[in-house]
Order: structure tokens, then sequence, then C-alpha cells
């Protein structure tokens, strides 16, 4: 645990400092700590051993919640935008994850990936609804009732989505070790004893996608703020899969991993902007295959090294 | 709504269900003998499309008859099957069998994100199109619509031919007798002298070979554009799931069912139409959550 402290310490303090040294990075660092959420969202999945291809579309849904509120100059405030937006997609996950519940491995990731691509699909052929391809603009709100400027904006959203993602961090790392936190653990391990148990192995999925579907759709609420406009790539497969992609490669073993995974993730993504435009998935594709054979841990596990090996210190602390 | 344009929905959605029955039908069978979804099985049907697309238009540069096309469909597939499908099951997949099955749909998945990319710089992102194939089968005229021999007939008929070939060579065959063995029972297989790595890069190379040829006979039909792999993925595993994954006759049902369904969507609520899999294929699994076929047959394959 207190390894685990640390690296979630050193990692705030980072972040905290970094966009008061070189304001050029606040933008991207939101736009991390939003995938870092969904990705958090998808740490919870896979510490059951469920594996989601399509929480783009709790991400793309509370993006595009927040561009059609914008748009009508309803509640036009941030303080109000983010928590119904990721209350929408709360609900969203709460109907899908009444059916998906029932499903385990293969047929899970599937059909998230199924249902997240017919919302895809929706966003661009019902034009007229969602402005299709093209997307829709999200018109900058008011912060706590004050019209900013765009720096000052983008400096205090950064801020608060690092609040958002601590508190979202926090919490996680609270259930995970809590009763729920783990009976999921003991989905992955041994779903049919946990039912002799007398415990609801549906039941403790249910929460834990619920949790899923409302840290991606925080993440989406505020890069919709940020980025300034929505599109239906965000509830591509693509995205889906970065989400998944930032997770292992920050590693499960902690909840401070996502947000490794998220913030490396951007650093790849900024170099392969330069030397591999055009193969930038195939990049993430490697990698993802060297991390699954080399590095199964992440760099959390890379980092936070001999903890598992040294499990009597943790609990003699 | 007059009952002949039901007709034409019906024709279209034969064809339409044929073309997805050859890429379910391998995503399925690998599914049977591997126990791996394929994830990648979308970039095989790209690929296939895309290579073959290629074959022809170079077999016309070079001024070769057009039928060529036909035998050239088919070498493509194969080509396709045994060389990328090959190579990714030998190199990759072989590791990681028996792993937890999360880890299998990422490898794929890492796979797949590969193979997209590959495709954009091998073939580029402009749109390919070759319809010299279909133009050449001629056109027939069914209630004053002029349908295309090519959607009509050609790709129907392919497609039963691979069902009833697939049926034959897994119960007839010695080698498909083994690679039903080893479906059932890897262990007692391997026991009886059957060479269990074999199987699983054969059967992998035949899947594969299938999503191409699924592939190669779209590419007379659509143009081609980077992405048409990932719509197929999900399609293909719509319909292997509706029928249950493994299950191969159950694919043919099930992927004239969805056809069916689509088309009919396409004919009367349009926007609508890339919903009616999933529709078809959530409302299957919320009554029979293993799939259709599951509880018909007790083998695998």
């Amino acid at each position: 645990m207190s390894r685990q402290i640390v690296i979630g310490a050193v990692l705030l303090v980072a972040l905290v400092a970094f966009p008061l040294v070189s304001p050029w990075s606040t933008v991207i660092l939101t736009v991390a700590l939003c995938e870092g959420l969904a990705a958090l969202g998808i740490l919870v999945l896979l510490r059951a051993g469920q594996v989601s291809f399509g929480h783009g579309l709790f991400f793309a849904f509370s993006a595009y919640v927040v561009a059609f509120m914008a748009a009508a100059k309803f509640g036009h405030e941030v303080l109000l935008l983010v928590p119904i937006a990721t209350a929408a997609s709360g609900l969203v996950a709460a109907l899908v994850g009444l059916f998906i519940v029932r499903y385990r491995a293969i047929f899970f990731g599937m059909l998230n990936l199924a249902i997240s691509m017919v919302f895809f699909s929706l966003l661009e052929k019902l034009f007229s609804i969602t402005g299709g391809a093209d997307g829709k603009r999200v018109p900058r709100p008011t912060l706590a009732g004050m019209t900013l400027e765009r720096e000052t904006f983008e400096f205090w959203m950064f801020y608060i989505t690092l609040a958002l993602a601590v508190i979202a961090a926090l919490g996680v790392a609270r259930y995970l070790v809590s009763p729920g936190g783990k009976a999921l653990e003991a989905i992955k391990t041994n779903e049919t004893r946990l039912e002799y148990l007398g415990v609801s192995s549906r039941k403790v999925l249910y929460g834990a996608y619920l949790l899923s579907g409302l840290l991606a759709g925080l993440g989406g609420a505020v890069i919709a703020l940020v980025s300034g406009h929505v599109t239906p790539e965000l509830a591509y497969w693509v995205r889906s899969g970065e989400f998944v992609f930032i997770a292992i490669l920050g590693g499960v073993g902690g909840v401070a991993g996502p947000f490794l995974g998220a913030l490396m993730f951007q650093i790849i993504r900024g170099y392969a902007a330069v030397y591999a435009p055009e193969t930038w998935h195939a990049v993430l594709g490697v990698m993802l295959l060297v991390i699954i054979f080399f590095a199964p841990t992440g760099l959390y596990g890379l980092i936070a090294g001999r903890k598992r090996a040294a499990p009597v210190k943790e609990g003699a602390r | 709504m007059p009952p002949d344009m039901l007709f034409l929905a019906a024709l279209d959605g034969i064809a339409y269900g044929s073309l997805i029955f050859l890429v379910a039908v391998g995503l399925s069978l690998i599914f049977g003998v591997l126990g791996v979804l394929n994830v990648a099985h979308g970039s095989f049907y790209a690929i296939g499309a895309y290579v073959a697309a290629s074959a022809v238009l170079a077999a016309a540069g070079m001024g070769l008859p057009t039928w060529l096309a036909f035998p050239l469909f088919l070498i493509s597939a194969i080509l396709v099957g045994v060389v990328v499908g090959g190579a990714v099951e030998a190199l990759l997949l072989r590791r990681i069998y028996g792993k937890e099955e999360v880890l299998q749909l990422l490898v794929t998945f890492a796979v797949f994100m590969i193979l997209e990319d590959a495709q954009k710089v091998i073939f580029g992102v402009r749109p390919l199109f070759a319809n010299a194939p279909m133009n050449w089968l001629g056109t027939v005229e069914v209630f004053g619509i002029y349908y295309t021999n090519y959607q009509l007939i050609l790709i129907p008929l392919v497609a039963l031919a691979v069902l009833v070939g697939l049926r034959l060579f897994l119960r007839r065959t010695s080698f498909g007798r083994a690679i039903v063995a080893v479906t059932q029972d890897r262990e007692a297989a391997m026991a009886m002298g059957i060479n269990a790595t074999s199987i699983y890069l054969f059967t992998f190379m035949i899947g594969a070979s299938l999503a191409a040829l699924g592939g190669a006979l779209s590419s007379a039909t659509t143009s081609l554009t980077p992405g048409i792999g990932s719509g197929m993925i999900v399609l293909s595993f719509a319909v292997a799931a509706t029928a249950g994954l493994g299950r191969i006759e159950g694919a043919a049902v099930a992927a004239l069912m969805i056809g069916l369904g689509r088309s009919a969507a396409v004919y009367f609520a349009p926007e609508f139409d890339v919903l009616i899999p999933y529709l078809i294929m959530v409302a299957v699994l919320l009554i029979k959550p293993e799939g259709l076929f599951t509880t018909l047959q007790t083998r695998k394959v």
C-alpha cells in the first residue's frame, strides 16, 4: 500500500507543478487525465478479468450530452455540465449493464464493442441531430459563473480535472479493497466459489460496470469542454481500444497505473505524430504485444517492482 | 408495402447474408478449434479484398481476360490466409493458448491494430474500385429491377459451396476428422498421434482464407476504403454469436437471418440498417445466452 501512495504522490506533485513550469502543456495534460479516467474504468473491469472494447460509448455519450446542453444554452456552466453529463453516462451504463453483466470474457468484450459501434453509427448517420461526422461545436461555458479567457479557462479546467482524477482514483482504490472490490477479484479467480459464498457475481460486476461507465463519462465530459468540439470518433472502437491500451500500458496493479499509462500514451502519441503519423496504431499494436509478452504488469508494475514479492512487509506495516 | 419490394429485399438479403456467412464461418471455425476469438478476423477480410482488387486491376492492366478475376479471387484469398494468417498463428497465437481469454482478445486486438495500418501503408488510403468481374457476369431482370448475376447467383453459390464443402471436409476426410478430434479433446487426440500444433495452424489458415475470400468477393461490389475490416469484425461476431460460437451450420442460418433483416431495414428504414444485426443478436442472446444452436448440436465443429 505504501508504495502505491508514494507513486501516487510523486505523480500528483509532478502533475500539479508541470503546468506552472510550462503553460503550453495544460491541454495535453488535461486530455491525458480524461483518458486516464476512462482507463481507470477499464482497470476496474480488468480486476474482474473482463475487458471492454466499447467504453468509448460512455466517453462519447457524456461528451455529446455536454455538446447538446451547451448548444441549447441550458446550464452553460462547467459545474453543472460535468456532473449532469457524467450522471447521464452512468444512466446508460446502468441500462447497458443490465444486459452485459450476464456475459464474461469474449462476449463481454465483444458486446461492448458492438454496442459502442451502434452508437458510433447512429452519431454518424443521424446527421440532422448530431451533425454527422463533423460533430458539434462546444462553446466555452462559464466556470462558477465567470466567463473566462481561453488560457485561464484551460488552466483552471486542468486543476479541476486533476482534483476530480485524484478523488476518482482514491475512491476506486477504496472500492478495490472493500468487500465489493474483493468480490470483483474473485470473479476473475473463481466465480463459482463466489456464488457458493452467497454473493451474486452479477450484482458485483454490475456495480463495477456502473462505476467504470461513470469514470469514462467523467473523462468524456471534460474532454468535450477542453477540446471545444465533439465528433463520433469519440465512440469509435479505436478510442475504446486506446483506453484498454492505456490501462494495460500503465498496469492494473494500482490506481496510479492508468494515469501513468495516459501520460506515457501522450508522449508516445507526440513522438508518433512526428515519426510515424501513418502507422500510429501499428506502433500501439506492437507496444501492446511487447507489454503483454514481456511486461505484463505494465509501467506501474515496473516501478512498484518487488511489491508483490514482499507481501509480508505490507502486512506488517 | 408491395410484395415485390419484399421479394427484392429478400434477394438483397441473401446476397448480403452469403457474404457475411463466409467471414463469420471462418471466425466460428477458428473459435471452435482454437478457442480464440480472433479480433483480427476483419483485417483478413479487408486484406483479402485489397489483394484481390489489386490483382484484378493488375490483370486488367496487362490486358488479360476478365474471367481470370475469379481464379484470382481464390488465389488471393488462399495466399492471404496462408501467409498473413499463418504468420499470426505461428508467431503470436501459439504462445497464448491456455492463457486467460482476455489476454487472447488483447493479442488479436493488437494484431488488428497493426494490420489496419499495414493496409493503409501497402494499399494507400484512396478508394479502390475493381468492379469489372461483376459487370462481366451481366445482369438479370427481376420485377423490373436489374440485379447483377454476381450478387444474385455467384456469391450465394460460393457460400453454399463453402458450407457443404466444410461439412464434408470435417466429417468425411481424415484431416477434417482430426480437426474435430482436437476440438473435442486435445490431449486424447494427441495421444492418438494427431499433431495438434499443425491442426491449429491449418485451421487458422482455413479460417483466415475464408474471411479473405469474403473480402475478395466483396471487392467487386463496393469501393474499398480503410476501415472496412473493423465494421466486418463486429458484424461477423454478431453472426457467430447469434448462431453460437463454433457452430458452422448455425452460422449459415444466422447470417441469412441477419442479412435478410438488414436488407429489410435498408428498404424500409434506411437510417437504422446498421442497428438490425445487433438488435437480432441482442434479442437472441437475451433468450439464449449461448446462441441459437448450442443445444441442437453437441459437437463444436
